[in-house]
């Protein structure tokens, strides 16, 4: 058993649910499950956190902290870590997670593996695997020296379980000291997506440079949507200007692990293979029988995505019917 | 201004990975190394800022094995002014990785800016610019992908999720870590790449600035290559056959959807 902390990544006053597959995987090895969230007025957020198991909840709130900027929040736990001293931190690798955490890592010390896409707590330590080559190859981490081990774990890695939502909990305050902060954060433009982002979504549809222009990506974003799917590209996609870098798979882009990866259009290039290889089920749907992305998928069309895909959006539909 | 731009050298994204003996990294032999691309970003950034202020310098800094002092010269050739190799073996992690680059950044006599790529594609740890301004003691701003320069003020573009962005604020001496759609990189010319052969490159040892494995907080061990797949379901019929048995067994097998 071990004491673990778990830094609840909040946005506009909403827990990211990849946090609570952290808290989740923690109780159920019964360790002592702290949650700690950061953010301005965020003590409503704590029921959640003990319905997902932690044993107890911490905030940090103030004003300042109320958007995140990495200096005030590594401030805020490098703080809780000092006064709580966990043996273990996670923390989900997000866009905030993966920035913060190595500079907390620097603050108190500790050894920390980032983006793990398998975890397990055995005594006062964890062993925890991550991709390596972007996926190429898989790790295991040996964590050298005492200081306090840290990871941040790909979401969708762990799976979510059931919240009981009997549970409340009391959350207890930690104050920090924010004075002299050198960077402010001026504004948080909203990208206008209504989409999950590909790095945690449960289902992504990617498509690749056969879908020909940017406008024929209408059929894959209504594949996405008939699911709630994230929409991801190759890098022959993105490089032909058909969809943003965010959007693009692969070494050079974003890496993925959702249950479920639907491939339209992409041969699978080495590259792109090492970024989405993870994905618990793999469906291609390409022209070329000869297609590498064939040997990883787990269900392959070969077809014509211009007919395919239009038809097993109507049968994604009539599934929710 | 003194512009500084931390390069690692990685092997090419289309190498195919073989094991070493004891599993703890890769079997080097036939491997095609090139300068991370997002460091790429990194390097072209210094340039186009040096270019606009005259009497800057852009220094790029490596911490590797020998091999990476290539890295420094292919930055040269794109038009840095100085190198420095910081002697670091090739099993180092992040964590000494950027206590050997904060150390070495602390022997230089003035620093403006450190520029970094997001994350370096073999290890994608995306650690080392954050531990790096942590050890040198200024702020970092990561994934980066547009800067409003205003004197010693900058307005920074973060992507975050879904299409959104942080427009943070920071003020030098700060780490920047770039990420596409900063800049187009350049292509480095002929003439330049045979100049930048003849530039000194200046090697620094662990020893000289304090760094020792005892600043190695993980290691890898046991690394294995993916196992092959078994051989996935083929689903053959007409378009409207194959979507039909596709999202059947998405549903009823996969239980996925």
């Amino acid at each position: 058993m071990a004491k673990v902390l778990v830094f609840v990544e909040q946005r506009d006053g909403k827990n990211k649910k990849s946090s609570f597959e952290l808290i989740a995987a923690s109780a159920a090895a019964g360790n002592e499950t702290h949650a700690l969230i950061v953010g301005d007025s965020v003590t409503a957020l704590a029921n959640e956190c003990a319905q997902y198991g932690a044993n107890k909840v911490h905030v940090v709130q103030d004003a300042a902290l109320k958007n995140y900027s990495a200096e005030a929040y590594a401030r805020a736990v490098t703080t809780a870590i000092k006064s709580l001293s966990p043996e273990i931190v996670l923390a989900a690798h997000t866009p905030m997670g993966k920035d913060l955490l190595p500079i907390v890592a620097a603050q108190v010390d500790g050894a920390l593996a980032t983006d793990c896409t398998s975890l397990q707590f055995s005594g006062s330590s964890i062993a925890v695997k991550r991709p390596v080559y972007s996926g190429k190859a898989m790790a295991e981490v040996e964590f050298v020296g005492s200081g306090v081990k840290m990871a941040t774990v790909r979401p969708n890695s762990l799976g979510l379980p059931k919240p009981d939502t009997s549970k409340t909990a009391d959350a207890a305050s930690i104050t920090v000291d924010l004075s002299g902060l050198k960077t402010k954060i001026l504004e948080i433009v909203k990208g206008n997506s209504a989409r999950p982002d590909v790095t945690e979504a449960g289902i992504v549809v990617s498509g690749g440079r056969s879908l020909k222009s940017a406008e024929n990506f209408k059929i894959i974003e209504d594949l996405a949507d008939s699911v709630g799917a994230a929409v991801g590209a190759s890098r022959a996609a993105v490089d032909a200007g058909y969809r943003p870098h965010r959007d693009q798979v692969g070494q050079t882009g974003k890496v993925v692990s959702p249950t479920l990866y639907i491939a339209c259009g992409i041969s699978g290039a080495i590259q792109h293979l090492a970024g989405m290889r993870t994905s618990k089920c793999i469906v291609a749907i390409n022209t070329d029988p000869q297609a590498p992305i064939f040997q990883i998928a787990d269900y392959g069309i070969v077809g014509d995505l211009f007919q395919v895909v239009p038809a097993l959006t109507n049968e994604f539909k009539k599934l929710k019917e | 201004m003194n512009l500084y731009v931390c390069i690692k050298q990685v092997p090419d994204t289309e190498t195919k990975i073989k094991l070493n003996a004891d599993s703890t990294g890769i079997d080097p032999a036939g491997i095609k190394w090139i300068m991370s691309p997002y460091d790429e970003f990194a390097v072209e950034e210094a340039l186009r800022l040096k270019e606009k202020n005259a009497g800057s310098t852009v220094t790029v800094v490596s911490a590797g094995p020998d091999r990476a002092v290539e890295s420094l010269r292919t930055a040269l050739a794109m038009g840095a002014d100085n190198a420095i190799h910081v002697e670091l073996p090739d099993t180092a992690d992040s964590n000494m990785t950027a206590k050997a680059l904060a150390n070495t950044l602390k022997k230089e006599a003035n620093v403006d800016l450190i520029y970094f790529g997001k994350e370096a594609i073999d290890d994608g740890a995306a650690q080392v610019p954050q531990l790096t301004a942590a050890y040198f003691g200024v702020p970092s701003v990561t994934v980066v992908f547009g800067i409003e320069y205003n004197g010693t003020t900058l307005k920074c573009k973060r992507e975050i999720e879904g299409g959104s962005y942080e427009l943070v604020e920071v003020s030098t001496p700060a780490v920047i870590a770039g990420t596409k759609g900063l800049n187009e990189p350049r292509y480095a010319t002929l003439p330049n790449i045979m100049k930048a052969k003849k530039k000194e490159v200046k090697a620094v040892k662990l020893a000289d600035i304090g760094v020792s494995t005892s600043d190695q907080k993980i290691k890898n061990k046991n690394i294995q290559l993916p196992p092959p797949k078994q051989a996935g379901k083929k689903i053959d019929g007409d378009a409207p056959a194959q979507a039909h048995a596709l999202a059947q067994a998405l549903r009823n097998e996969a239980k996925v959807i």
